[in-house]
């Protein structure tokens, strides 16, 4: 019957449009004199009397608070999470990177790491801006240095803005993603949820050796 | 009383920065009228030489080029590639990673057919409601590759022989949640389009293309299977563990663009009894071969392999030859958008200038593999 499919599409419309949104809003959202309230740590009498221009504002909608969006654990982040003691300078990261945006220029002669000898990293550019965030790099890394990281707002207005040098990645957040690395969710580790992972050994494959057995594989071994 | 309007061939050009061209593509539409008289489709604006750039990087690096080949099938095309190379090198794949490719190909298919079914729609004119429809549940499955593999559409989550990392524990009530929430949702655009009396006029009898003309174009995927053709590479040719699935083949004999639509449907519901089916039968165990056996640095003997496997859109195949060393001689992929495009002409011309992008749109092609 002609006009009997339309009536069932608006139905499905209908029904529809009565549902909440599913859309998120990103980077903030609207809230109310309640919402705003909480956002200040009041009670809602309490921000009208203290604060009547906040109060007008989140009644006209006008008042947004931030929306933090929790990625899962193995998201690939903007970011790359890179713990010095760990890396030997051995450059499989740069080697394994299909588009060659690695650069690695090393010195002999380093500091004692968790186990043996290393040598100085001088430089270690990656080129966020020619990046396509597929991992190979932190999947070749034999040592666990490299990780991708979880936060994703590194927009820049400049091309040369987007290289991550040496010092900047030095001293990033280090809130390593899981991705490909099984230990952290063995651990049940949510860069989300537990924040950053400073300690370099709390992020490998291994247990940190004591210093015994260290003394006797580089030492008396020797 | 009507009077005699004489009208002179006017020719057009659309694109190649057209909203309704599913991407970068250019036609040279001659019209008499409202109705077409000639087409002339000219593509090639999104090269970017996938091929030759396999040349240069190893087995496992191509990966992250396939990805961004057809980019709404970017688990499909992970799994033609590695079938290729595991052809090619001798691999032998683990079990528990070829199930989860499965899997993962499988929820790849409903989220290309939504959105296939989403911008048909919208170019029928419906703007906007049934494709949000249809993205919303995209959404979810993208949330699921995300859970899998840390991205959402540039997966590059297969490795030779398997997957990179087994699903996370939450993965799978995630992904039953999903697989409960589709079917009702798949109904709603049953009611809201199959149903529909402004689809049907719209849809029914434009555009036919008959089985005989198909066959001899090579074109596969629901388009070959709207016409009533039983062409299913997953069950005339097995590949994974297809065979050890069941699944019915939805079959329409028109040939139309309802057709084309209606079997996209149906296969996401197939999809649905697949992955189901797939969910009883995986197995704790390895997800990819020992590095031994499968190392970095790929080096197959000297030889060339083909494989395909039923893509959303048709068959798409990677032909590959090694020459013995690290990477690729040479990497052909058979994209079954670009196949399917070749009977453009045939189906635009005598039709009318309201149904040309429908009928574009029916075909399901995605610029990003008709180039390459």
């Amino acid at each position: 019957m002609i006009g009997l499919g339309l009536l069932k599409a608006m139905r499905v419309t209908l029904r529809n449009a009565l549902k909440t949104p599913f859309t998120i809003q990103y980077p903030d959202r609207k809230v109310g004199i309640a919402g705003a309230a909480k956002n200040e740590g009041k009670s809602p009498v309490g921000l009208v009397a203290t604060q009547p221009v906040t109060a007008a504002k989140a009644a006209m909608s006008l008042y947004s608070v931030p929306v933090n969006i929790p990625q899962n654990p193995r998201f690939r982040g903007n970011e790359f999470t890179w713990y010095e003691n760990r890396c030997t300078g051995c450059a499989s990261c740069a080697k394994y990177c299909p588009l060659g945006i690695i650069e690695i220029v090393t010195s002999p002669g380093g500091f004692d790491v968790q186990e043996g000898e290393s040598y100085a990293i001088d430089v270690f550019d990656i080129d966020i801006g020619r990046c396509m965030f597929c991992g190979l790099c932190v999947e070749a890394c034999p040592y666990d240095a490299l990780h991708m990281g979880s936060r994703f707002e590194r927009s820049k207005y400049e091309r040369d803005a987007l290289v991550i040098p040496v010092d900047e990645l030095r001293e990033a957040l280090k809130q390593p993603s899981s991705w490909f690395r099984p230990q952290f969710e063995e651990r049940e580790y949510d860069p989300f949820r537990d924040g950053e992972r400073t300690d370099h050994y709390s992020v490998g494959r291994h247990e940190k050796p004591d210093q015994e057995t260290l003394d006797e594989r580089w030492v008396e071994e020797r | 009383m009507t009077t005699q309007v004489r009208t002179e061939p006017i020719t057009v050009n659309l694109g190649p920065q057209h909203p309704s061209t599913h991407g970068v593509f250019r036609m040279r539409v001659t019209f008499d009228g409202e109705e077409i008289i000639d087409v002339e489709p000219i593509f090639g604006y999104l090269h970017r030489g996938s091929e030759k750039l396999a040349e240069e990087r190893t087995y496992v690096q191509v990966v992250t080029l396939t990805d961004r080949m057809d980019y709404v099938g970017s688990m499909l095309n992970n799994q033609a590639y590695m079938l290729a190379v595991e052809k090619l090198a001798g691999v032998e794949p683990a079990p528990r990673g070829v199930w989860l490719r499965m899997i993962a190909s499988e929820l790849q298919r409903i989220a290309s057919h939504l959105v296939a079914v989403g911008f048909l729609i919208q170019d029928l004119g419906a703007w906007g409601t049934p494709l949000i429809y249809t993205m919303r549940e995209r959404e979810k499955i993208l949330d699921l590759f995300e859970m899998l593999c840390g991205a959402r559409i540039t997966n590059s989550y297969l490795r030779p022989g398997g997957v990179f990392m087994d699903a996370p524990e939450e993965f799978w009530p995630a992904m039953n949640e999903v697989l409960d929430e589709l079917p009702p949702r798949i109904d709603d655009l049953d009611d809201l389009l199959t149903d529909n009396d402004i689809i049907f006029s719209r849809t029914k009898g434009v555009s036919i293309l008959t089985p005989e003309q198909m066959i001899d174009a090579s074109i596969t995927g629901p388009m070959l299977r709207a016409a009533g053709v039983d062409w299913d590479l997953r069950h005339r040719d097995p590949y994974d563990y297809y065979d050890q699935v069941k699944f019915d083949r939805p079959l329409h004999t028109a040939g139309d663009n309802f057709a084309r639509y209606w079997v996209r449907v149906q296969e996401m519901r197939e999809s649905i009894k697949i992955i189901r089916q797939c969910e009883q039968l995986i197995e704790p165990g390895p997800i990819r071969p020992e590095h031994d056996d499968v190392p970095w640095l790929l080096r197959p003997p000297v030889g060339d392999a083909y494989a395909a496997i039923e893509h959303s859109k048709g068959e798409l195949g990677f032909y590959l030859v090694s020459d013995g060393s690290i990477s690729p001689y040479r990497c052909h992929v058979r994209a079954p958008s670009l196949i399917n495009l070749t009977l453009l002409r045939d189906m635009l011309v005598g039709e009318l200038l309201a149904d040309m992008f429908v009928s574009f749109g029916s075909v399901d092609i995605n610029m990003g593999e008709v180039d390459r």
